[in-house]
């Protein structure tokens, strides 16, 4: 399925490549390869184990944003049944970065909002990379007082670059979007579940990111700015931004580490890309559990719960 | 020699270095380039007397602008910044740290007070901005998390007066979720029907903008003060284009409908009791 290669999966690739041509040999000469095959397939698992295990920070935000990496459609798709999109923020109108809509995963009727970055040049275009005008935060704050209507938990898919900075999103108030976004979830009185599916930057991925729970997937990243963003301003080099990354702490074990990630889901081996079903299996696993844990908790405790949470965040000396 | 010379100051033209407060007994309006003269300045509430020009005046000013006289209790003094990341990029952030404690005499970009504004109770937090750009880290979010809460118990208004570049790189992602707590916590307390001032001054951007600035019950900012979500820089790179005068100005913002009013610094704390006396019924 992969098409695109990233320079650390190349040895994997060409192990994989020659596995490949033994069996076909193995085949077309019936000279018996399995004990060759074997070792080599042994030693794939093990160079794939060995490759995951020393990723640096930079290697997982370039995995967060593999060309064929599963984004919100790929896993709704697969995890979701009776989806209905909902469209439109009832204001402007409607942003294709945010998806939001109606859903079945497993037995749980749930919201899902999510973030869409797109595939092809034209879904991307489309999608507007997956950044989106205060439009699309209003989509989902809209969305998201309906899921508190009906009782209905919602399901939080964040994958971003940022919110959109361009002159219009400015002027429709991008900033005042975001803002209100956090307020409302931040007392919404149906449980949230947000999960860091791909990349998570700054206020455009906050923006719909407060809730009971933040999952991340196990190759993406979270943080204040993008690596690049970051290293433009404090590097004053945007080719830094490998030791930008480095210097953010902003992969899913560190945020486990912070206590701001509360979970992390694990992905096949080598990556969601390698195997879109298997990801989404995993995805849909712990999701299911998590909606079970918090639809036991009464709406007070739940928010009362939530709020304490984001008190406690951060590091200070007193 | 050129055969044109550029007279409107253009975005074009780089961003001009931090705009610090000048010493010196004359001082050149960076608006109108006037010479004007620093102690009429200063009664001038920092305002230039020829332009209206409102100058980058420190966090103390506006609390002894808001502030009745004698009665300022300073809060949560003791809460210090941390160097959770070990971040270290072209400079050390606990080298940062230290010199803008040592420039500032703050521990972090807020300070927070108790006291009366025109006689009503009222809680205050101020922003610096010459503290590492005003920017939101942990202790910033914290304090005003704290003075939140305070004006909840206590059951006073609050009045944040802003001017940030955004949340703090060198602190990761806990500055990006600074934003979130200080928003819960103004959720609290406009459930607890307390009333929320904010004022934003030059300038107010990134996270501190997206997130607890924005809130206010009613938002209002100073003439010309810069507000704004992304940086000017990186728009104008996305778009490809020079962006329009006056973009991300207060008075274009008020146009946009994301302001209340504007208030000229020197009517700020009669406007705010104004306010204060309509929203607000002291216990």
């Amino acid at each position: 399925m992969a098409k695109a290669v990233l320079d650390f999966e190349k040895p994997i690739f060409a192990l994989e490549q020659k596995i490949r041509e033994m069996e076909i040999m193995s085949t077309q000469t019936e000279v018996d390869m399995t004990p060759e095959i074997e070792k080599l397939k042994e030693k794939l698992t093990e160079l794939a184990h060995k490759t995951n295990k020393n990723l640096t920070r930079w290697q997982r935000v370039e995995l967060a944003r593999h060309p064929d990496r599963p984004h919100s459609k790929d896993y709704i798709d697969r995890i979701a049944t009776r989806w209905t999109e909902l469209h439109g923020d009832r204001l402007f109108r409607d942003d294709h970065a945010i998806l939001t809509g109606l859903a079945m995963i497993g037995d749980q009727r749930v919201v899902i909002v999510a973030q869409e970055k797109g595939r092809s040049t034209k879904e991307k275009l489309y999608h507007n990379f997956g950044m989106p005008n205060p439009e699309g935060y209003r989509k989902a704050m809209r969305t998201m007082q309906m899921a508190e209507k009906f009782h209905l938990p919602v399901i939080s898919l964040i994958d971003t670059q940022g919110a959109y900075p361009g002159l219009e999103a400015e002027e429709r108030g991008q900033a005042e979007a975001i803002a209100r976004n956090l307020l409302i979830m931040s007392k919404l009185r149906v449980p949230i579940i947000c999960v860091v599916i791909g990349e998570g930057a700054s206020g455009g991925a906050l923006g719909i990111g407060v809730g009971d729970r933040l999952l991340m997937m196990e190759n993406t990243w979270y943080s204040v700015i993008t690596p690049e963003g970051c290293a433009s301003i404090l590097y004053r080099d945007a080719n830094q931004k490998e030791k930008a990354a480095e210097a953010m702490k902003l992969s899913a074990q560190d945020l486990l580490d912070m206590k701001i990630a509360d979970k992390i889901i694990h992905e096949p081996l080598g990556g969601a890309h390698r195997d879109y079903d298997a990801a989404a299996k995993s995805l849909e696993i712990v999701l299911t559990e998590e909606i079970k844990k918090l639809a036991v908790l009464d709406e007070d405790e739940l928010v009362n719960t939530r709020i304490e949470k984001l008190s406690r965040i951060g590091v200070w000396e007193e | 020699m050129s055969w044109f010379k550029r007279t409107v100051r253009n975005i074009l033209t780089d961003t001009e270095d931090k705009k610090d407060i000048q010493a010196g007994l004359w001082i050149k309006c960076e608006n109108c380039k006037q010479i004007l003269y620093q102690a009429e300045l200063q009664r001038n509430y920092h305002v230039c007397y020829k332009c209206n020009y409102h100058f980058r005046v420190p966090a103390n000013t506006y609390v002894d602008l808001l502030l009745d006289e004698n009665d300022r209790q300073p809060r949560f003094t003791n809460v210090k910044p941390a160097d959770p990341l070990q971040f270290k990029a072209q400079k050390k952030y606990s080298d940062q740290l230290t010199t803008a404690q040592k420039k500032t005499g703050s521990n972090d970009a807020v300070k927070v007070f108790e006291g009366h504004s025109s006689g009503i109770p009222v809680v205050l937090a101020v922003m610096d901005f010459s503290f590492i750009g005003g920017s939101m880290g942990s202790v910033v979010g914290e304090l005003i998390a704290r003075a939140t809460d305070l004006a909840r118990e206590t059951r006073k208004p609050l009045i944040i007066v802003s001017a940030s570049g955004g949340a703090r790189m060198m602190e990761g992602s806990y500055s990006l979720m600074q934003m979130a707590k200080t928003a819960a916590k103004l959720g609290q307390l406009g459930d607890a029907g307390i009333p929320y001032i904010s004022l934003m001054t030059d300038p107010t951007t990134g996270g501190v903008t997206a997130s607890f600035a924005m809130l206010g019950d009613v938002n209002m900012a100073e003439p010309g003060a810069l507000i704004g979500f992304a940086g000017q820089r990186v728009i104008k790179q996305t778009i490809g284009a020079d962006l329009p005068e006056g973009f991300q100005r207060a008075e274009f913002l008020l146009e946009k409908g994301f302001l209340d009013l504007i208030v000229p610094r020197k009517e700020l704390k009669q406007k705010i009791h104004e306010i204060l006396s309509i929203l607000h019924v002291p216990a």
